[in-house]
């Protein structure tokens, strides 16, 4: 289904902001590859308010995509807002009468996104010390919210995800001999069960938006939030993928593991270890990897032929240089 | 192969073309106007560096499995001895092989791309 969201946005101006209501500026961001994010302002009789449409643009699978539905997002990110998680505004959930498909609206946060900015541009230099603990700050209202009744948020542990990342990879025909050792490996490594908590799903240096002065001002794209292992959340800000050219600051290429816990811990979250996290990590690179396998098949197969699509797919050999190095390092 | 032109030598000149129109496009397909770039480049550094890459791993494999054959055969071997926990990070020569066959291919798929273990840039 394509749709011409330009065309569609005036309308939507209008239910948002009333009568006399009118769309003042649309854009689209250039961002995800199954997700659209547009930009948009409306002026209407109660003053100027600059949006943010969130809108499914590829078909929504979520056998295979682990995708929650829009809406589940929307109420994700109102739930966790409510334990005081940082989190945009939820304006509108869109529905027939907007002809946009699945998708909602949410209020700007003004920030950052663009993890190479955060690790290197000198605007980040007097806050990017803060960023890994106020990192382990915000995550513990997140895994503190409890789950949602209603939304059938997938639950999963360190073993789940490996025999779902594992069954992709042998259905991918992809021989990738690090790819192998590295399930082997963390399959001997199973950490202790703990109680599984709700997890944002995707939290990395991309996904939050930094301020410049006070630091994490909003965390965003949910669609991969399920219920799990709330080391799981810190190993993927940890995973080398979204380091942007600092693997040696290894929380989201700002800071450093110690300040992540300790900032987790002060704010009142249960102790986790290290090793716990790497763990996590390494599975982080592992799940990347397959992932960009998935991007790739995806193109393969015709599903969605964007050039895109393939060239993720030579983004494995990145997690397989990671990987490599994990495995000499150990947990 | 001839070479007047060679094939990275077409790489490059579409990548430049792609490059050159890219400001006169929207922002959507201004990005994927880079990541067909990108591409280009990729095509040109496989077929430059991808020959010496492929002999250095066939070796490689060869070396840790202990018998010769092509990429695909030796490839092939190495996940099903890995697969079958015959092969672990314990077993001598795998992992220095491994990250050889990764350094090759990452040189190909992203240079720029700084792996785990990269030390800080320097200050200078």
């Amino acid at each position: 289904m394509t749709v011409d969201v330009l065309a569609t946005l005036p309308g939507l101006a209008q239910r948002l902001g009333g009568d006399g209501a009118h769309l003042a500026a649309a854009e689209r961001l250039s961002g995800g590859a199954s997700m659209e994010t547009w930009a948009f302002a409306v002026d209407g009789p109660g003053g100027h308010e600059d949006l943010i449409l969130r809108r499914r643009s590829a078909p929504f699978d979520p056998d295979t995509a682990r995708s929650v539905s829009l809406a589940t997002e929307a109420a994700l990110i109102q739930a966790t807002g409510a334990r005081g998680a940082p989190v945009p505004t939820i304006r509108h959930l869109c529905d027939d009468a907007d002809g946009l498909g699945e998708a909602y609206v949410m209020g700007r946060v003004e920030g950052e996104t663009l993890g190479r900015r955060i690790v290197g541009d000198a605007k980040f230099d007097a806050v990017r010390g803060r960023l890994a603990r106020q990192c382990g700050e915000v995550l513990v209202p997140i895994h503190a919210t409890p789950p949602l009744p209603g939304l059938n948020l997938k639950v999963s542990d360190g073993e789940g995800e490996l025999n779902r990342y594992e069954e992709v990879y042998r259905a991918s025909g992809a021989e990738r001999p690090i790819l192998d050792l590295a399930f082997q490996y963390l399959r001997r490594r199973l950490p202790t069960p703990v109680e599984p908590v709700l997890l944002h799903g995707d939290f990395r240096n991309g996904n939050i938006m930094f301020d410049a002065e006070k630091g994490v001002a909003a965390v965003l794209d949910w669609e991969l939030s399920h219920i799990g292992d709330p080391a799981e959340d810190m190993g993927w800000i940890c995973t080398n993928s979204w380091r942007f050219g600092r693997p040696d600051r290894p929380v989201g290429g700002f800071g450093d593991y110690a300040d992540l816990l300790d900032g987790y811990q002060a704010a009142g979250g249960r102790p986790i270890e290290l090793s716990r996290v790497r763990f996590w990590q390494m599975l982080g690179s592992l799940r990347w990897g397959v992932m960009c396998l998935t991007m790739y098949l995806s193109w393969a197969n015709g599903i969605e032929r964007s050039v895109e699509r393939p060239m993720i797919g030579r983004r494995v050999s990145e997690t397989e240089a990671d990987l490599v190095v994990l495995l000499e390092e150990g947990l | 192969m001839i070479t007047h032109p060679r094939t990275e030598e077409l790489a490059e000149a579409v990548g430049a073309w792609i490059d050159q129109i890219r400001p006169s496009l929207d922002p959507r397909n201004a990005f994927l106007a880079r990541v067909a770039a990108n591409a280009m480049a990729t095509i040109g550094r496989e077929l430059t560096l991808g020959p010496v890459a492929e002999a250095r791993a066939i070796h490689a494999m060869a070396e840790v499995l202990g018998h010769e054959g092509t990429h695909g055969e030796l490839n092939h071997a190495l996940c099903g001895r890995i697969q079958a926990g015959e092969f672990t990070v314990e077993t001598p020569g795998l992992l220095a092989a491994l990250k050889v066959m990764a350094r090759d291919q990452i040189a190909i798929d992203q240079p720029n791309y700084k792996p785990e273990g990269t030390p800080p840039p320097s200050a200078a």
